[in-house]
């Protein structure tokens, strides 16, 4: 046994300045949303699309959030989604028109639905927790599809006109004020969910998602955190629902729809799950992807996409989006880790 | 009376289609959200074999059997059986993965209009019987769904296969142990589920509507026969099919501005009370 020339710090100190560690900004995150900020001014013509992958990317975190760090098998993400876009879009349809009052209602309507959803999903196995999600989502589903005074049913809420973003920047035909406004809305969101997933209560998280049992055994109280993982991932979902309200000026069911779910369930596992820039990476593939798929045959691509799923599972999902994910984490680990 | 009949053919309709899922899902504990599409397979295997080839519908039924039957087979034993002991969330991926691969295919090779199956006279048409109209087809589906839920029983329970599959899913290792052949007792079990979903997919192609987007427009419907019916014995998913069929029949009948809306979350309100499903025994 070596003699410890100085004594070791105490647990608790240590543990902070593995997290301070931890959640300290790397280059390659800094080049990552300096390159996003750059397309601002270098891809105007893809301008639409882009906002699109923003969009994408924000849902994804927020199925992330769930399946990533708490472990929750979702297969109606899509509920929360439908619920921010139908809150933004009749909001700005019928009372203010505003984007930002819009998204705030939108998180906010989400979240409920989440947290009053969550004590249903948070009973039984991951089999109960799959059905139930969908449930939700298809219950939701039938309620916009019948409630056609109010959503206009299968014909999409329609007539939605957004007030200028901060009463200045108006929504133009080519997407450029929609990607900016989408873009940030990204940022400042993901920037919430690092702080989030670095804080203890984000390691308490992971702890649940591995080993449930132990995670309760050093005293994580399981359902209260659960909830409140939940329910902010439908705030975030929601709030993503709000930003394709705005920006696409319209709202249709298939917001509501299972292949809303289960795309985004894709693009978590093409990006990995349980790092925040594995919905974001994923995004940008799946987008890309699509974008390519769909100029070759326009109806057919989900076939492509379901054949990429299957493959994808039988390969092993884990060795396929492992690559985005390890090769950020070389690029990201902080010197003081990486060190032996 | 009517409507109860409907009902009660809708029902077993959903009994038939549902109970290999019922198998797969509840014994052998795989979640195969793709089990409709193989009941449109052997939906549209009758479309194609009475519309183009003019067999007759009573003998498509048993082809639309075995073709899905081998269908099934052929996938359990090329793709499935690398994904079972797998976590759920890569089964739902590649059974999703299935079932949009299926859907686009049909879309390709069929078009995505609805299709009819092509049914012979004798069957079209109601009569009367003891005063309540009754739909001639209706009635063979109640006598075929009637006759095969029996024999599901029976083989269950009774026969010898029936009590290898139950030491299969009950445990398999020592299953393997006794000398039973687990993977193939699976694939056989595989193979029939898959086939019965083939014959309900062909049975219901009438009153169900066959177009390609069947496998997720029922998939909530065989969710929930499944999981309302609980998975230890046969009978529950039966009661929980005609019951599903009966109330959906009725409520699109009498209050059609609530649709499927009743019965989803009549799901969630059993799944959250009674995980285990409302006719089991604990």
């Amino acid at each position: 046994m070596r003699e410890n020339p100085t004594p070791p710090l105490p647990a608790s100190d240590r543990a902070r300045a593995l997290m301070t560690a931890r959640a300290r900004w790397t280059l390659p995150e800094i080049v990552f949303w300096l390159a996003a900020a750059a397309t601002v001014v270098f891809l105007p013509q893809r301008h639409i699309m882009l906002n699109e992958i923003a969009i994408l990317a924000l849902f994804a975190l927020s199925l992330d959030l769930l399946l990533g760090y708490a472990g929750i098998v979702s297969l109606g993400h899509a509920a929360f989604l439908g619920v921010g876009a139908y809150t933004a879009g009749l909001l700005a349809k019928h009372v203010i028109a505003d984007p930002f009052v819009g998204l705030l209602a939108a998180g906010f309507t989400a979240g409920l639905v989440g947290l009053v959803t969550s004590f249903l999903v948070l009973r039984g196995s991951d089999l109960t927790r799959l059905m139930v999600t969908l449930g939700i989502a298809m219950v939701l589903y039938e309620i916009a599809n019948k409630a056609g005074w109010l959503t206009g049913g299968a014909d999409g809420l329609q007539g939605i006109t957004m007030a200028p973003v901060l009463g200045l920047f108006r929504f133009d035909m080519f997407g450029r004020t929609a990607y900016i406004y989408s873009l940030t809305t990204l940022f400042i969101l993901f920037l919430i969910a690092r702080r989030i997933t670095n804080s203890p209560f984000g390691a308490s998280l992971t702890a649940i998602r591995d080993n449930p049992l132990r995670a309760q055994a050093i005293a994580i109280p399981l359902n209260p955190r659960l909830v409140a993982v939940y329910t902010l991932a439908a705030v975030y979902a929601g709030i993503a629902g709000a930003l394709l309200a705005q920006t696409a000026q319209f709202v249709s069911l298939d917001v509501l729809d299972l292949h809303r779910s289960a795309d985004v369930l894709l693009v978590l596992v093409i990006g990995g799950t349980g790092y925040l820039y594995g919905g974001i990476i994923g995004a940008v593939l799946f987008k890309l992807l699509q974008d390519y798929i769909s100029s070759l045959t326009p109806e057919y691509w989900h076939f492509w996409i379901g054949l990429i799923l299957v493959v994808f599972v039988l390969v092993g999902r884990e060795r396929l989006s492992d690559w985005p994910r390890l090769l950020w984490q070389r690029l990201a680990r902080p010197a003081t880790e990486r060190a032996p | 009376m009517t409507i109860l009949f409907d009902g009660i053919a809708y029902g077993m309709v959903l009994f038939v289609l549902s109970s290999g899922l019922c198998i797969t899902l509840g014994l052998m504990n795989f979640v195969n959200l793709a089990h409709g599409a193989f009941a449109m397979a052997g939906g549209y295997a009758t479309v194609v074999l009475t519309t183009r080839w003019g067999v007759n519908l009573l003998l498509a039924l048993p082809i639309a059997f075995v073709v899905t039957a081998a269908l099934g087979l052929v996938l359990e034993r090329t793709l499935y059986v690398h994904v079972y002991g797998r976590p759920h969330l890569d089964q739902v991926l590649f059974t999703i993965g299935i079932v949009f691969m299926s859907i686009a295919g049909i879309d390709y090779l069929m078009g995505p209009q609805q299709q009819f199956v092509r049914m012979p006279d004798v069957l079209k048409g109601r009569m009367d019987v003891m005063g309540v109209g009754v739909s001639r087809y209706r009635l063979l589906i109640i006598v075929i769904c009637g006759l095969l839920t029996i024999a599901l029983q029976l083989i269950l329970s009774r026969t010898r296969f029936g009590s290898q599959l139950r030491a299969a899913v009950d445990d398999p290792r020592v299953a393997r142990g006794l000398g039973i052949s687990v993977n193939r007792v699976f694939a056989l079990t595989f193979a029939v589920g898959s086939g019965l979903a083939g014959l309900g997919g062909a049975l219901g192609a009438e009153i169900l509507g066959l177009d390609p987007t069947f496998p997720l427009k029922f998939l909530l419907y065989f969710m929930v026969v499944v999981t309302v019916g609980g998975t230890s014995t046969i009978t529950g998913p039966f009661l929980a099919a005609l019951l599903l069929g009966i109330a959906d029949v009725a409520g699109k009948y009498y209050i059609p501005e609530v649709g499927a809306f009743i019965i989803y979350s009549l799901m969630i309100v059993v799944l959250v009370f009674r995980p285990q499903g409302l006719f089991a025994r604990n």
